[in-house]
């Protein structure tokens, strides 16, 4: 094979299509085939019987609507808070040199560590919810914005200085449309990682939401249920990065065009 | 009285790293008169874009001084247009609006800015490109771009580096004719640095030869070509000896900047 030749997009899906259905023969092999203890994993053929059952009889759809605005929340709650502050840090510099240790460290802090601190603040309702996920995403998205903010291209920051911008209007029609793209990609990122914060805080005293069933599901040694709840995630996962990336391709052309 | 006024200019950086300071430019005095076309020629790291980016404030000198009608330059400002060697319109603007750019920031209304935009992509002859993003123009029409965005702002003086460095030859000898074309036609005052002999003549109605690292002003050649100049006029015998005399001077300082590497 050529190293770096493109794959025509044909084939490309067929490749892309054609892995899922190979771990899904294998899965099947190993289970159906009585590779496996059933009690460890189900096969797929029950797995969907039990995502069936959950969804019509046990109203399953309002734990995956409950995990989906909790995850939106949260991420729309750190977006709002670390946007402006990034793209403050990545433009002046003393702030970035107040703030940056601080972010660095508390990047480090394991959001799941919290969960217990949170509960304690907040309860077991939806604000704690919220908060692992904030918690979990807010310091990286600072981080993240305020590196690529701080590589803006000096040469159109120099060009719009001899146009006549001053330093406000430098932030506001050269750093900010100049790194709208990249921000808007840094969120899309981070989307992702929301999915993994909401489901662990949904594991610890909680009484909803897809990662309460999973719990709930290994009490009752339901590996289906597990498997299809996690299977939900990732659809969602999918769905949900799609969309983000199209909105982008349509918000931002010039950076494709 | 001059248009510019360079004083004593001089730039040394400082070294990195506990090594000595380098010097990249000599003390340099110059006067440019009013609606001047002068091109500044010299081998590449004489210091020659240091003395353009000090005249435009984006860097400040070590010593010396920068009039423009008098007053000091300390930084960037719109009555010093410049015209970079890399592409750098703003990505996220269409040609329209990039040319608008400046008019825009001295918050003059949209009607208003319309009319002398659509004047200027008439000027540099991307009718038809307005609503272009530019990634999708060519390299000579991204530096067209540049050239109206710089000239919309109606500056006092327009400031060019190299700026048709990065263009193939056709393409540079038509992007020579159409600047020197709207200069024959709306007198501005041009500094102009290049390290292309045939360039520098060309444009130019003086030409200023620095010296290899640190620059200093070797020789200052009126060039009295008439005008308007045409592509012809390369070939022209007044031409080749100017061509001759400058190359001479340029060689020298090229052999010196290679012999110190």
């Amino acid at each position: 094979m050529r190293p770096l030749h493109p794959v025509s997009p044909g084939l490309r899906t067929v490749l892309g299509i054609s892995f899922f259905v190979l771990f899904v023969v294998f899965w099947a092999w190993i289970t159906l085939g009585g590779n496996v203890n059933r009690i460890f994993l189900a096969d797929p053929l029950s797995m969907l019987r039990d995502g069936w059952r959950l969804l019509v009889e046990d109203r399953f759809w309002l734990d995956i609507l409950i995990t989906i605005w909790r995850v939106f929340g949260g991420f729309v709650l750190a977006s709002v808070v670390a946007v402006p502050l990034g793209i403050a840090m990545g433009a002046w510099k003393p702030v970035e040199a107040f703030l940056e240790p601080f972010v660095s460290f508390a990047r480090y802090l394991p959001a799941s560590a919290f969960i217990p601190l949170l509960i304690l603040w907040a309860g077991i309702g939806e604000l704690e919810k919220l908060l692992v996920i904030f918690v979990g995403s807010v310091f990286q998205i600072i981080l993240i914005i305020a590196v690529k903010v701080g590589s803006t291209r000096r040469d159109l920051v120099e060009a719009a200085y001899t146009l006549g911008s001053t330093n406000n209007s430098i932030v506001k029609r050269v750093i900010m449309p100049a790194n709208a793209p990249e921000i808007a990609e840094t969120l899309r990122l981070v989307l992702g990682w929301a999915w993994t914060y909401v489901i662990v805080a949904e594991l610890i005293g909680s009484s909803s939401g897809i990662g309460y069933m999973i719990i709930n599901s290994q009490s009752r040694l339901a590996t289906g249920q597990i498997i299809f709840g996690i299977i939900v995630i990732g659809l969602i996962g999918l769905l949900s990065d799609f969309a983000f990336k199209a909105f982008n391709r349509w918000l931002f052309p010039w950076s494709l065009a | 009285m001059s248009k510019l006024l360079i004083e004593g200019v001089s730039r040394t950086f400082a070294g990195v790293r506990g090594a000595e300071p380098v010097r990249a430019l000599m003390p340099v005095d110059l006067a440019v008169a009013a609606n001047d076309f002068i091109t500044i020629l010299g081998p590449s790291g004489c210091g020659k874009s240091t003395l353009l980016r000090i005249v435009a404030g984006l860097e400040a000198p070590s010593e010396g001084r920068v009039l423009l009608d008098g007053k000091a330059v300390t930084r960037p400002g719109p009555d010093r247009g410049m015209v970079f060697q890399s592409y750098t319109l703003f990505p996220w603007l269409t040609v329209a609006e990039n040319i608008a750019f400046g008019l825009r920031e001295r918050g003059m209304a949209e009607e208003e800015r319309d009319g002398i935009v659509a004047s200027y992509v008439d000027l540099v002859g991307l009718k038809g490109f307005e609503n272009h993003w530019p990634k999708q123009l060519s390299g000579g029409m991204q530096q067209r771009t540049a050239i109206a965005r710089a000239l919309a702002n109606d500056p006092e003086i327009l400031l060019l580096d190299e700026p048709f460095g990065a263009l193939d030859n056709q393409t540079r000898g038509l992007m020579q004719e159409l600047l020197l074309g709207i200069w024959e036609r709306r007198k501005k005052t041009v500094l102009f640095v290049t390290h292309d002999i045939e360039e520098a003549i060309f444009m130019a109605s003086r030409v200023i030869v620095m010296t290899a690292r640190p620059g200093r002003i070797k020789s200052d050649v009126a060039i009295d070509l008439p005008h308007p100049r045409h592509y012809t006029l390369k070939t022209s015998p007044e031409f080749s000896a100017l061509k001759a005399r400058l190359t001479e001077d340029i060689r020298v300082e090229a052999m010196r900047t290679a012999d110190a590497h």
